[in-house]
């Protein structure tokens, strides 16, 4: 099993390609579409801003061969927020794979902007196999100004003044708001789930 | 809501882990991956690393051992120390950082902050503050790596913060020097003056002496996190140990 790295060029690939080594995972780090054969599942990173974000995957055609792939994919942070019809953050249209577009998080009171640390999963889809072996109330570490309100994809949220999509998915597509490669062991199992999953 | 997080700051000097009083006399505590290794399996929130003496004699911090760190953590950590281009800034992050901070050579070319925050976004970027009473006022320090070399900066701090997150800060590590090291306690009244005007995280560093500190400085000074060395590097609080009395104190932290 190879987990295909999708590298856009402006995402930091590091700590998810040494969490992916210490899970001892095979992976290869693909730039370009045609990196997509002998991969049977895809992660797409992200750090950064949306636009630039979404700019790159469709100068590399990202975007049609995602849309034309049915093997699982997982989106991180911003990755995730990219999977999503648009995106509040620069006004981008985004890839469209679930439903529904990326708002930008309102801080709490009394809170920081952007939410940034360690917060809480709940209300976990007990079917969802990303989150096998995960519990609720277990932390995961977040670093994010916008956000994915929850809705029919949501799989679990945590709470940062409202309820905030941490995990989603929309059939084979899949995405963590949160960073599973900086979320020690917990984040580690996602991982490893995703590596496992039926789609 | 978030969880009040516990950050060990590992001074790096010459490949190794030091720590010294009142920025002097720094001692050997460890090798750096060692330290790093231990400390996530404690149950640290995050790490941040500060090479102590790059700032002050020009050098920067060498990517490889900031490579080392990430291969074996799965927590974040910050990078601190000699960062005076976006290109420094560039070579640790893709090393595997997840931020890094920037302190004096903010301080000679405050736009640092602003090129920094661009390339990279707000949440990589953290400024790192020296401060302390300074003719009856709370000011900024420069050049704290190296004795010979200290200088005195008239920066107000409240205002340098206010002046940093306006640039695109996405944190504010406020290191009270008057603390540092004597395990005394955080400054309170410092930190809730810099809590006020912060709107980015706020982490509290230099003083922390026993577990009750840590749960003042959350309950009086609401400050994301508390950062400390030497309390953790000679064994005086154990991190898991501090996490789990904070929880029964009421203070929400990752088990």
């Amino acid at each position: 099993m190879t987990i295909g790295l999708i590298d856009t060029g402006c995402a930091n690939l590091a700590s998810v390609r040494f969490a992916l080594e210490r899970a001892q995972l095979d992976y290869r780090v693909i730039d370009t579409p045609a990196g997509m054969e002998g991969c049977q599942r895809f992660i797409l990173p992200g750090v950064g801003a949306a636009g630039p974000a979404m700019q790159r995957l469709r100068a590399a055609g990202w975007d049609r061969a995602l849309a034309a792939d049915a093997r699982p994919l997982l989106g991180i942070c911003l990755g995730m927020q990219m999977l999503f019809e648009r995106s509040a953050e620069g006004h981008v249209d985004c890839l469209g794979l679930i439903p529904g577009a990326i708002e930008k998080l309102p801080p709490p009171v009394e809170g920081v902007w952007p939410h940034m640390g360690w917060n809480a999963l709940e209300a976990l889809d007990q079917d969802e196999p990303l989150l096998a072996g995960i519990e609720a109330g277990e932390h995961v570490y977040f670093v994010h100004g916008f956000f994915a309100p929850p809705g029919p994809a949501t799989m679990a949220i945590c709470d940062y003044g409202r309820p905030v999509s941490a995990l989603v998915r929309h059939g084979h597509v899949a995405g963590c708001q949160f960073h599973p490669e900086r979320s020690g062991a917990a984040g580690a199992r996602i991982l490893a789930n995703f590596a496992m999953s039926p789609r | 809501m978030l969880a009040r997080r516990i950050i060990p700051c590992l001074d790096v000097r010459d490949g190794r882990v030091v720590k010294g009083v009142r920025f002097r006399d720094h001692e050997d505590v460890g090798d750096i991956v060692d330290l790093a290794r231990r400390y996530a399996r404690e149950g640290a929130d995050e790490l941040v690393f500060y090479d102590i003496a790059a700032s002050a004699r020009g050098r920067t911090v060498e990517p490889e051992w900031v490579s080392a760190v990430a291969r074996e953590l799965d927590i974040p950590f910050c990078v601190a120390g000699g960062i005076r281009s976006v290109d420094d800034a560039r070579a640790r992050l893709f090393a595997g950082a997840d931020k890094i901070s920037v302190n004096t050579p903010a301080l000679e070319h405050p736009d640092i902050i602003d090129r920094l925050a661009a390339e990279f976004g707000s949440q990589c970027v953290v400024l790192g503050v020296d401060s302390r009473i300074i003719d009856g006022q709370w000011r900024v320090h420069q050049y704290t790596g190296d004795p010979d070399k200290t200088v005195i900066g008239h920066r107000r701090t409240l205002d340098w913060i206010a002046e940093g997150i306006d640039r695109g800060a996405g944190e504010v590590v406020l290191n009270c020097m008057d603390q540092d090291g004597v395990r005394d306690g955080y400054d309170i009244e410092q930190l809730q003056a810099a809590r006020a005007l912060c709107s980015t995280p706020l982490i509290a560093s230099g003083g922390a002496g026993q577990k009750e500190h840590f749960k003042s400085v959350f309950d009086l000074a609401k400050v994301d996190g508390a950062l400390a060395a030497s309390v953790f590097h000679k064994g005086v609080i154990e991190i898991g140990q501090l996490k789990s009395w904070l929880g029964g104190e009421g203070i929400r932290v990752r088990p």
